[in-house]
């Protein structure tokens, strides 16, 4: 029956966890759409075929409907269009609400290429690799205009804009290769604007990070063009630190919970933090962003608005490296792996 | 030199036989005139030159997407046709075609009044819209936008094509539509015939009330927005853009706030004028009369509180777009309602199948269709996957195309011989009626599968998959345009040599019908006295002629 419909609407493959849920509704409601607009059509004709004009001074009789047949014509449609809504609404909250062991990508979206950044990995263009039955969460921000991340077979589209980020999560259930169509209009090369998922077995998929981490096979998927200012080479959160210290944002902000002219970014992501006008704000990563790009905007309580803005000044790998490395900043993460100088290393206090 | 229209009361006396065609011929008593009827029609020619002009770009489009590569044009030129295709259609043909046209010429026949309230801004509003319209040419002229109708930013306010006329052409027209709407709810309120009460204003009446609400209250909206925008062109003023601390965003929540309701600008007068030539071809009274009136007012309403489901995937909050579905949930009722009334109407009726009731089978068929569609994609989550693909492209030209212009093409018929005293052949009338009913679906449906399969809307080249139902639809689309072609040949063939016909040939006891067709200059001899609701085919006669000679 699934399949039967799907075919007959001409709907994608259903790639993801959520394909298979908003398809049943769109049957549901597809179908419920084609009864209704038949129905009032043939009671239309019907009516013609009985009451069709005899003679052209005919009379007819007035006729007011009662009150109950208008609430009927209220509230029958009402019924199916909030039970649709709350069915579709339930599903909505779903897509829109990231789980908390997704393992997250960084997209950036330019005129007119899509470049994915993996925290612990290689930089890609065009070329998203993903392992099957894992949760994955895109964090994306654009570089010019506003674009939308569109994957078809997986049900799931996201504007991507310029300036802020917003994220986008999925669960890849089958194994294969799939498009990504930018479907908000960019210009000339929008309708080029594309890309494409790999889903990977799990296995597989460990085996290409490892090898990408160890630099065996790289570039595989692209070059970085000459926009890039940053280097695609180390994990976003070496870059982070690089990008931290060369743009001056240690001066002002603690990476060992110490307090000096900024907030310490220690254990910052997802703060609660308290703002100058009383409101809580959650430090994640779209709050981190705006505090970059418009840092008088929201400022926290207690501190002075004196950081300058970064926009224009930061790229979005840059962004989302610093974003990354704030996020490697737990007072009570454990250290692994070589030491890399004690300069911007966190430590833990208390 | 003769006295103009107005001024002349005091010889209308003297030109009771001459109807307002034959009162003055020179070109300057048509430019010059401030007589709703002269104004609504040069407004009908008017809004057929740019419906003209907004089909032959569709049709343009339509070829190129034949094929999946580049076919026929260039990138840059195809992303500016779409651009114009929605603008000329919206703001030049969609938004003022049954107001301003069919609106001037009959709402004051219908509420018993000589002329609207404000003759002169009636006209001025006219040439506002020819001013707004040539900037717009001069745009296109000038190499045309590429940021399609919608204009989202940073897009639009960092594109190097010519915007700004575009942006300024259609600031300009909405002034002529707040002038037509403050006007007409002017002249409802203090023009009406003696008996006329609000309870018996007929429906086309409260449809162009409804439409004038949003009119004067949204267009404004868009006017600030549009000039934010050219003048963070032109001065790099950074409201919208990001690259100079803006908010992309914002555009998008100003721009629907305006747009949403202009949906029902453009579809509420064409449930006006279905109100009407349903009670006129079945003979029969407006069944659920309050339910189809109020409900008029509730869309105008409601309407604007739904504009954030143009929004679901911009990254707005997932509680802002829970109520914005649910308010899009209620504004779709008071459409259900109409419909299942206007079925109403026709039960133990006396139905004639004349052209502009093929029109309203395939109204009420599109509509309910088109409209439903629009209920599911206001469904978050069913919207995620058909935002900005051909789905939500069949759904608005179901609307746009499947309802509008069916009420618009109904009217056309319906009035025809009372705005020229001419009848059309009724033969070529259904033959052109069924070319377009058919070719409109042929058209649609299709664009809905494309949307199912994933296909973005603005897309010059598309994946290979999609090419069969892109071939189905621009062949559909030929079918529809060859139709179109039909009517504007044998209207114009019936205006010049078609034969004159009764003042009421349909035996409508609409109360536009009330007096002569032509009607003379000043509509009435003497202001007529309601005493009914109109549309009561209750007895026999006809509704007397006012002012028949």
């Amino acid at each position: 029956m699934n399949e039967l419909l799907r075919r007959l609407l001409f709907l994608p493959e259903q790639a993801s966890s959520f394909a298979a849920d908003v398809d049943r509704l769109h049957y549901f409601v597809i179908i419920t759409t084609f009864i209704a607009s038949t129905a009032v059509g043939l009671t239309a004709i019907a009516f013609f075929i009985r009451y069709h004009r005899r003679t052209e001074e005919q009379t007819t009789p007035h006729i007011e409907p009662p009150l109950w047949m208008e609430l009927l014509f209220f509230g029958v449609p009402l019924s199916f269009f909030l039970l649709w809504f709350f069915i579709g609404y339930r599903e909505f909250v779903r897509q829109q609400t990231p789980p908390s062991d997704a393992m997250d990508v960084y997209v950036m979206g330019k005129k007119w290429m899509w470049q994915f950044a993996y925290p612990d990995g290689p930089n890609a263009i065009n070329v998203l690799r993903v392992p099957a039955g894992r949760n994955v969460r895109l964090l994306m921000t654009s570089r010019d205009v506003i674009h939308s991340f569109y994957v078809p077979e997986f049900r799931v589209k996201k504007d991507v804009l310029p300036g802020r980020y917003t994220d986008q999560w999925f669960n890849a259930v089958t194994p294969g290769r799939y498009q990504i169509l930018c479907s908000q209009y960019c210009g000339t090369g929008h309708s080029l604007m594309r890309g494409e998922v790999i889903v990977m077995k799990p296995q597989d998929y460990e085996d290409w990070l490892a090898a990408q981490k160890h630099g065996l096979v790289t570039k595989q998927d692209g070059a970085p063009t000459g926009m890039d200012a940053a280097p695609p080479l180390g994990n976003l959160v070496a870059q982070g630190r690089r990008v931290a210290a060369d743009e001056g944002c240690l001066k002002c902000h603690s990476t060992d919970g110490t307090r000096h002219i900024g907030p310490t970014w220690l254990d910052l992501y997802h703060r609660r933090e308290k703002l100058s006008d009383g409101t809580l704000v959650d430090a994640d990563e779209a709050y981190l962003t705006r505090s970059m790009m418009d840092p008088a905007l929201e400022v926290v309580d207690g501190f002075q608005p004196v950081m300058p803005s970064f926009q224009g000044k930061l790229g979005g790998p840059e962004v989302a490296a610093l974003v990354e490395y704030i996020k490697s900043l737990r007072s009570d993460a454990v250290q692994t792996g070589p030491s890399e100088g004690p300069a911007y290393a966190p430590v833990r206090v208390r | 030199m003769r006295l103009s229209e107005s001024d002349s009361s005091a010889l209308a006396g003297a030109q009771r036989h001459l109807s307002y065609l034959e009162d003055g011929t020179t070109v300057m008593s048509w430019l010059n005139t401030r007589d709703h009827k002269r104004i609504g029609v040069m407004f009908l020619a008017a809004v057929l030159f740019f419906f003209f002009i907004g089909g032959v770009f569709a049709l343009a489009l339509r070829m190129k997407l034949l094929q999946p590569g580049p076919f026929l044009m260039d990138a840059l030129s195809y992303n500016r046709l779409f651009t114009l295709h929605g603008v000329v259609m919206i703001f030049l043909f969609l938004i003022p075609a049954i107001p301003s046209a069919f609106g001037n010429f009959v709402l004051p026949l219908m509420i018993g009044a000589r002329d609207v309230a404000f003759p002169r801004l009636n006209l001025a509003s006219f040439y506002i819209y020819l001013a707004g319209a040539a900037i717009a040419i001069f745009g296109m002229v000038h190499g045309g936008a590429d940021t399609g109708w919608t204009f989202y930013t940073p897009y639009s306010s960092t594109t190097p094509t010519q915007v700004l006329p575009i942006l300024l052409g259609a600031f300009v027209v909405g002034f002529s539509s707040i002038l037509t709407g403050l006007n007409f709810i002017v002249t409802v309120h203090t023009l009406r015939a003696p008996g006329l009460s609000w309870m018996r204003l007929p429906l086309f009446v409260w449809g162009i009330y409804a439409t004038s609400i949003i009119q004067i209250l949204a267009t404004p909206v868009l006017g600030i927005t549009l000039l934010i925008v050219a003048v963070e062109r032109v001065a790099g003023f950074g409201m919208f853009d990001p690259a100079r601390g803006g908010d992309p965003v914002l555009f998008q929540h100003m721009f629907w706030f305006y747009s949403h309701p202009a949906v029902y600008i453009m579809i509420l007068p064409g449930m006006g004028v279905i109100s009407e030539t349903v009670c006129a071809y079945s003979r029969k009274n407006a069944f659920g009369y309050k339910a189809i009136a109020l409900s008029s007012l509730g869309i105008a309403f409601v309407g604007f509180f739904t504009w954030g489901h143009h929004m679901f995937v911009s990254g707005q909050s997932t509680f802002n777009a829970g109520a914005f579905g649910i308010l899009s949930m209620i504004v779709g009722i008071f459409t259900a309602v109409k419909v299942f009334n206007w079925v109403g109407i026709l039960y133990r009726g006396a139905i004639a199948f004349r052209t502009p009731f093929a029109y309203i089978c395939g109204f009420l068929y599109f509509l309910v269709f088109g409209g439903m569609t629009g209920v599911a994609l206001a469904t978050t989550s069913l919207d995620i996957h058909w935002h900005d693909t051909y789905f939500v492209i069949a759904h608005f030209h179901f609307i746009m195309v499947g309802a509008s212009m069916m009420a618009f093409l109904a009217g056309l018929h319906y009035w025809f011989p009372k705005m020229f005293g001419k009848t059309y052949p009724e033969g070529w009338g259904l033959v052109a009626a069924s070319l377009i009913i058919l070719g409109f679906n042929a058209t649609f449906i299709p664009q809905f599968l494309l949307g199912n399969f994933g296909m973005p809307r603005r897309y010059y080249q598309y994946p290979e998959q999609f090419q069969a139902l892109n071939v189905a639809s621009t062949a559909g689309a030929t079918l529809l345009g060859f139709g179109l072609l039909i009517i504007l040949i044998y209207l114009f063939i019936a205006l010049r040599w078609g034969p004159r016909c009764e003042a009421n040939p349909w035996g409508s006891k609409g109360f536009e019908w009330m007096t002569d067709s032509p009607p003379t200059t000043h509509n009435f001899d003497e202001i007529p006295t309601i005493t009914q609701m109109p549309h009561d085919y209750r007895t026999h006669e006809a509704p007397g002629v006012i002012g028949a000679a």
